[in-house]
């Protein structure tokens, strides 16, 4: 018999969902018979971030749902079926499609819909709405048919939507009715200097502007009559003015409702029911509707500890936002407006750079009240400290703010902030939960993510949880050691640029100058590395040599029983006929164990030492080159069958893949790093989970980095779009020479670039905006390995000094005895060793 | 009774690496290390591993004492006594070795 009561979510957007996932990680989970209505036809993606979905992006990356979460969790999914009517007599819902669920308890997450001012004309062709992604896929379409459009409200999603119309070709207006942008959160000189950058990329700013009609344009679809006289044409309008509560259903079954419309609530978020709850925008509390996620989401936690018998109130949220609006920094936090009485104002602005910030702070200069940044928000983490801790100020508070003449900035050092400061507004990560989660062996910011989920979200928190990591680190005695080993006092970044101002061409220089007693099996190949990175000898010179790891130094990869495994080059994955029937031959005269690898190609397994030189000469002849799967390289590039034969082909991801295996083979790196190309969106290539990726569009190509597969799978995220050839092949230059400047040792580019400051954002701007004045050298350095290429293999077999290496015993011609194999499904492999027999004679003298 | 025995020339060892020689069906990994002037004798074969490798090693010091690292699983073992450094109850073979006039000589003793 079922004894659990029935719990109802209405409404699965990002806030319904956040209630879902907090709810069944909760013991109370098991009390209740879950079911959520969702009306839309796919469950909750991420609003916030909906822009994305034209750079790219698409509807399941923007999936908020881990896959299965529903089934996993027993709960009961009435996907694109909306609730109709509450009968709170009966307590039943029923359902558009005639579905009737009962609740003992229900939770309203019915969200908000877009306020579309009733101006006459308001509902003629392309005057749309930016919410949903049947939105958004309304807005592609009708963008392709026009020239012009034009965003109706200049607040933040107003200019979100503004960017997505840019992106898609338009001729792009905001429209605002205020006398400025972002009117909410922004002051007068802050609005204009953001109205002055936005601009300068494109967009006409309108502000002051009422409108009164919408008709029949003469160029245009459509023309906007404007109160002052003055008109607009334009194909496309975008109403973005601002949100109303969806409180229909609540207003239906009597519950109470504000005078301007939301569920009014209480601490706990119940409604005038107390069998009901309600969260999100759709609520009431204290006469605010939350326009934000974050207020959201702590709604939703006060429900989930409220059905636990919990003690816990919702008593309001802070609404500071810090974002990049078409790449222009702007937050704002708490009273920017100086509303409180008495209030000193500070201001910066800076011309040149283009740089706006304001401090309102208490009459008595001890608190922060508010802030407003535009143009840099780097310190909006700090302010953002203050304001909410009370932590009072320093003696002249406009030094948060002024630029820093010395080199130290004026940061708020994490032992400032009390246990309780929230870290990462987004999960509610406070700094207890940081200090807890170190003491605990996360030791990197890597694995505080991973744990505590702290930088995550927006990423805006992600300096400052660094060096509350770094802090507690200190503090707990865990000595932050960076050095290489302990040959050498240096990070592996360090030692890169030794050797590259310095000039140094060998390891025993390098241990001279730099280092101490004779190396080790870490940091020699790390050296090799860097050397070869820089200046590309032969791997295999004299003093090289001895650096390598066993796989560099026989150009094969070892396997456990000691003999080799053979790769030859494939590049994308093309072979001829001829040259599969040549590894064939090889395959079965030197007796190997075939296997077809993850990358594309063909790995022939079981070679003892002396025979690589003699499978290699017959590869060679046959026109095959090293593959480099030994060396911490370019594996492959991975390809689909592209537009050459496959039907849905965009582009030729065969030949890009080919061209781009070809100009970085050989390349050393700090870790391996793989590539895929594919031909279209379905992806076949698999490239989203590759160091770079790339995929054609209808546009031009999409880049895609530090992703990868194995222990732990990393997506890759999308770095640029609609990118030519020369461009595509330019970001990935400056991509791999900065991280092989840059990275530590086998540090693959999924964990380097999350444990870079300011992350992909940071990256970005190094890479495409060149903020670090780098590009041209990082391409210099990719170009001169590019032109300085070797087989490797074929400038083995050429030296026969090197081919000595490859015999088994200095004295003897003997093939190594201990080597023995067995059969198994027609083909050989290492049988078991046997101990006694290779201990009969040890331990002498 | 033991004697030394010629193995191959100086000449023949890679600076700062290893290589195999092959005595009946015992397989010696010699390591030259140039700083030190020195060659080391280790049994080749890695406990660790159960495979005969030890000579594809990289070598370098561990807090002075110099070293083989296992190409397979990195173990390090003291060029000097065999010890395995990560765990000291293993300990494989090791034997005297000499250059002598441009030789290297290994001793032997069958136990």
């Amino acid at each position: 018999m079922n004894t659990k009561k029935n719990l109802v979510v209405i409404g699965n957007g990002m806030v319904g969902q956040h209630f879902l996932a907090q709810l069944v990680a909760s013991p109370i989970k098991d009390e209740y018979n879950i079911t959520t209505f969702c009306e839309e036809s796919r469950v909750a993606y991420d609003r916030v971030h909906l822009s994305a979905f034209f750079s790219g992006k698409t509807a399941e990356d923007l999936s908020l749902v881990e896959v299965n979460f529903f089934e996993q969790h027993g709960i009961h999914l009435l996907l694109g079926d909306k609730a109709a009517k509450i009968d709170r007599a009966t307590k039943t819902i029923t359902s558009a499609l005639g579905h009737t669920v009962s609740y003992d308890k229900l939770v309203l997450a019915t969200g908000s819909f877009p306020f579309v001012p009733p101006v006459p004309g308001h509902d003629r062709p392309q005057c749309l709405v930016y919410r949903t992604i049947e939105d958004l896929e309304a807005i592609a379409t009708a963008a392709n048919k026009s020239k012009v459009g034009v965003v109706v409200g200049g607040g933040l999603l107003g200019l979100e939507a503004a960017k997505a119309l840019k992106d898609l070709g338009l001729k792009t207006h905001v429209v605002e009715f205020a006398p400025r942008l972002m009117a909410v959160q922004l002051d007068e000189a802050g609005g204009a200097l953001l109205r002055n950058k936005i601009e300068q990329l494109g967009v006409t700013v309108h502000t002051n502007r009422n409108t009164q009609l919408i008709t029949d344009g003469e160029e245009c679809l459509n023309k906007m009559c404007f109160a002052d006289g003055e008109e607009l044409e334009t194909d496309i309008i975008l109403f973005s003015a601002g949100i109303r509560p969806r409180d229909d259903i609540a207003r239906d079954c009597k519950l109470e409702v504000g005078a301007r419309g939301g569920i009014v609530i209480d601490n706990q978020c119940k409604t005038s029911d107390p069998d009901i709850y309600a969260i999100g925008e759709c609520a009431l509390w204290n006469n605010m509707i939350y326009g934000l996620v974050a207020p959201g989401y702590a709604m939703a936690r006060t429900v989930v500890a409220d059905l636990a018998h919990q003690s816990a109130s919702f008593m309001g949220a802070d609404m500071s936002t810090k974002l990049k609006l078409m790449g222009v920094d702007v937050a704002s936090i708490g009273d920017a407006h100086a509303k409180t009485p008495g209030a000193l104002i500070y201001t910066y602005q800076n011309g040149e750079l283009e740089i706006y910030k304001r401090l309102v702070v208490s009459p008595d200069k001890k608190n922060l009240l508010g802030a407003v940044l535009v143009g840099d928000a780097s310190s909006y983490s700090t302010l953002l400290q203050y304001c909410l801790n009370g932590i009072q100020l320093p003696a002249q508070p406009d030094s948060l703010i002024l630029p820093s003449l010395s080199a130290e900035p004026a940061g708020l050092g994490p032992d400032a902030l009390p246990n309780t400061a929230q870290i990462c507004s987004c999960y509610d990560v406070s700094k207890g939960d940081i200090c807890q989660a170190v003491a605990a062996g996360c030791h990197t910011v890597g694995a505080l993510k991973a744990e505590t989920k702290a930088g995550s979200g927006c990423g805006g928190c992600a300096a400052l949880v660094k060096s509350v990591l770094n802090s507690e680190l200190a503090k707990q005695g865990v000595e932050v050691n960076t050095d290489l080993c302990e040959h050498f006092a240096y990070t592996r970044q360090e030692l890169f640029t030794l050797i590259k101002v310095e000039k140094i061409r060998t390891f025993d220089d390098l241990l001279d100058k730099h280092g101490k007693g004779l190396g080790c099996e870490i940091c020699k190949p790390t050296v090799a590395s860097i050397l070869a990175s820089n200046w590309n000898d032969f791997i295999l010179k004299t003093e090289h040599a001895p650096l390598q790891d066993t796989n560099d130094a026989f150009l094969a990869n070892i396997q456990k029983d000691g003999t080799y495994s053979v790769v030859p080059r494939i590049a994308g994955g093309e072979i001829t006929p001829d040259k599969l029937i040549v590894l064939g031959q090889i395959g079965k005269k030197y007796q190997l164990y075939t296997k077809i690898t993850g990358g594309q190609r063909v790995d022939l397994f079981g070679a003892r030492v002396e025979q690589l030189p003699l499978i290699w000469k017959e590869l060679i002849d046959a026109g095959f080159e090293s593959g480099h799967a030994y060396g911490k390289s370019l594996r492959t590039v991975k390809s689909c069958v592209g537009s050459n034969w496959c039907r849905y082909g965009v582009d030729d991801s065969v030949g890009l893949a080919i061209e781009l295996e070809n100009r970085y083979k050989g390349l050393r790196s700090p870790h391996k790093i793989k590539f895929a190309v594919s031909g279209c969106t379905r992806e076949c290539a698999e490239a989203q989970g590759k160091d770079i990726g790339v995929i054609a569009t209808e546009t031009g190509w999409s880049l895609y980095v530090c992703g990868n597969g194995g222990m732990k799978p990393r997506h890759a995220d999308l770095f640029a779009t609609s990118l030519d050839k020369a461009t595509l092949i330019k970001y990935i230059d400056r991509f791999l020479s900065f991280y092989i400047q840059t990275a530590d040792r086998l540090q693959r580019t999924s964990v380097w670039m999350e444990n870079m400051a300011g992350g992909l954002d940071h990256l970005k701007e190094v890479i495409i905006n060149d903020s670090l004045g780098l590009c041209d050298q990082l391409e210099a350095q990719m170009q001169h390995v590019v032109d300085t290429y070797q087989c490797e293999w074929k400038s083995t077999l050429e030296d026969e000094a090197k081919l000595k290496r490859f015999r088994p015993f200095v004295n003897s011609a003997q093939s190594d005895p201990s080597i023995e194999f067995i059969e198994e499904r027609g083909q050989i492999r290492p049988a078991e060793p046997s101990p006694q027999k290779h201990f009969k004679m040890v331990e002498v003298a | 009774m033991t004697q030394w025995q010629t193995l191959c020339n100086l000449d023949d060892l890679p600076a700062d690496s290893g290589i195999c020689a092959l005595i009946d069906e015992l397989q010696i990994a010699l390591f030259y290390v140039a700083k030190m002037q020195t060659v080391f004798a280790l049994h080749n074969y890695d406990p660790f591993a159960k495979a005969h490798v030890l000579s594809r090693g990289i070598i370098g010091d561990v807090n002075g004492d110099p070293v083989v690292a296992s190409p397979i699983y990195k173990q390090h073992f003291k060029l000097t006594t065999g010890e395995c450094i990560e765990d000291t109850s293993v300990k494989i073979a090791s034997y005297p070795v000499r250059i002598n006039n441009q030789h290297i000589e290994i001793k032997l003793t069958h136990g």
